[in-house]
């Protein structure tokens, strides 16, 4: 019994120090590889056909996913701010507290996390596809760079499909706010939308989301390509690169966030 | 090639979303929009003092908003707050001994106009200026004038 204990103690300490390792190590092969992406960009840039494909398939595949939570995670905060608010009369103020909330924080993180589980495990999974049926390998027999040709492409993709995705959340956000605030709790139009006009500055507000979104897109699309790219090359391979994007992904974008945040808001 | 050019097409209208959803953010959520209603009669009223009021502000008449304030000025000979606010033509019969005061809805809410209705037989037209006004109610000023009064009432 107290063995049985120990045991499963022992295999819950070995996962943690195991995974933690992946991560550290992650961090330090991901720095490479990062340079060696940013190197070969020229080359990417320099086939404007193969990044529009992946905009594409990082950006318009994971629209209507992105414009549905923006939605609804702007009702939900129109309908929480409005229960709480309404207590001291201030329900006027929901417009910006949800607008506030989205541009600077939920925007573009939701849209990161979003980002991560709709096109991140898709970038993930091909890349790993193509590491285990050797398609990779072939590219490099025909003297073909698979980072120019496969990864910088996506790479790229994914860098400017999530700043489009952030701005077009927080936007849809913020209309739900106002269908949740206006149209169905009845808070005045006029009220709502000048509340929010005084309040949310252009660039301490909507600009720091955007450049929050920017950093984001780039740990988001970096770590997909990088876990499929150095995936063990069989079919469970696959799946634990795809695993691990989506969890370091989440991880970074939340620890990332509160660095930027810190950096953005000490300025002042 | 078909494939290509609905791919490429895509892309450009999601980039253009996002163009458009940046243009939202910028002009309707971080800033003023001058599109309030075209329709109605513009009022100004002059204040010493306006406090928090904002444009797009609510002018209201026994609670029921009637229009909104449209533009907010500071006359500089003056020296009075000119408040410009457009009525919906609905309301046109509205006496024009009426009064205007600036009143604050809720304790964080926001500011609004509240006109209390006078007894003249003749009505408010287009342009023309609300004469008995009562200025905004600033918390510092009614402290001091509290603290005042009882300085003076105790010697």
């Amino acid at each position: 019994m107290f063995n049985g204990a120990l045991r499963g103690l022992r295999a819950i300490a070995l996962e943690v120090l195991y995974n933690l390792r992946g991560f550290f190590g992650t961090f330090g092969a991901g720095q490479l590889f990062f340079l060696q992406i940013l190197v070969n960009l020229p080359y990417a840039l320099a086939r404007p056909r193969l990044v529009v494909k992946q905009v594409y398939v990082a950006g318009v595949q994971s629209l209507v996913v992105i414009m549905l939570a923006g939605l609804f995670v702007g009702m939900v905060l129109a309908l929480q701010a409005h229960n709480t608010l309404s207590r001291f009369g201030a329900e006027d103020t929901i417009g910006m507290v949800a607008a506030l909330g989205l541009v600077r924080e939920l925007g573009p993180v939701v849209t990161a996390l979003l980002f991560a589980g709709r096109a991140g495990t898709a970038l993930s999974s091909e890349i790993g596809l193509m590491r285990a049926t050797d398609q990779l390998s072939g590219m490099e027999m025909m003297a073909v760079d698979p980072i120019k040709r496969v990864v910088g492409p996506r790479f790229l993709g994914g860098v400017i499909a999530v700043p489009i995705l952030t701005v077009i959340f927080s936007a849809m956000g913020i209309l739900g706010a106002w269908l949740e605030g206006v149209v169905i709790l009845g808070v005045d139009e006029g009220v709502f939308w000048s509340q929010m006009q005084a309040q949310v500055e252009l660039r301490e507000d909507v600009m720091s989301g955007v450049i929050k979104s920017v950093f984001f897109g780039v740990a988001a699309s970096l770590l997909a390509v990088f876990e499929g790219y150095n995936c063990v090359p069989t079919a469970e391979g696959v799946g634990r690169a795809t695993t691990r994007a989506v969890v370091h992904t989440s991880l970074t974008v939340l620890v990332l966030n509160f660095m930027l945040t810190a950096w953005l808001l000490g300025g002042n | 090639m078909q494939q290509t050019r609905a791919v490429e097409l895509g892309t450009g209208l999601f980039v253009f979303m996002g163009i458009l959803a940046l243009f939202f953010l910028t002009t309707r959520v971080s800033s003023f929009d001058s599109q309030v209603g075209a329709e109605g009669y513009e009022l100004t009223a002059r204040f010493d003092q306006v406090g928090t009021l904002k444009e797009r502000a609510p002018v209201s008449i026994s609670g029921v908003p009637i229009g909104r304030v449209t533009d907010i000025e500071f006359d500089s000979e003056r020296l009075e707050a000119v408040v410009t606010m457009r009525i919906s033509s609905r309301y046109d019969r509205i006496p024009e001994d009426s009064d205007a005061s600036i009143l604050t809805s809720g304790i964080l809410g926001g500011q609004y106009i509240g006109l209390q209705p006078g007894g003249s037989d003749d009505y408010f037209g287009d342009g023309d200026e609300i004469s008995f006004t009562q200025s905004a109610v600033v918390l510092e000023q009614l402290i001091s004038k509290y603290l005042f009064s009882q300085g003076s009432g105790g010697e």
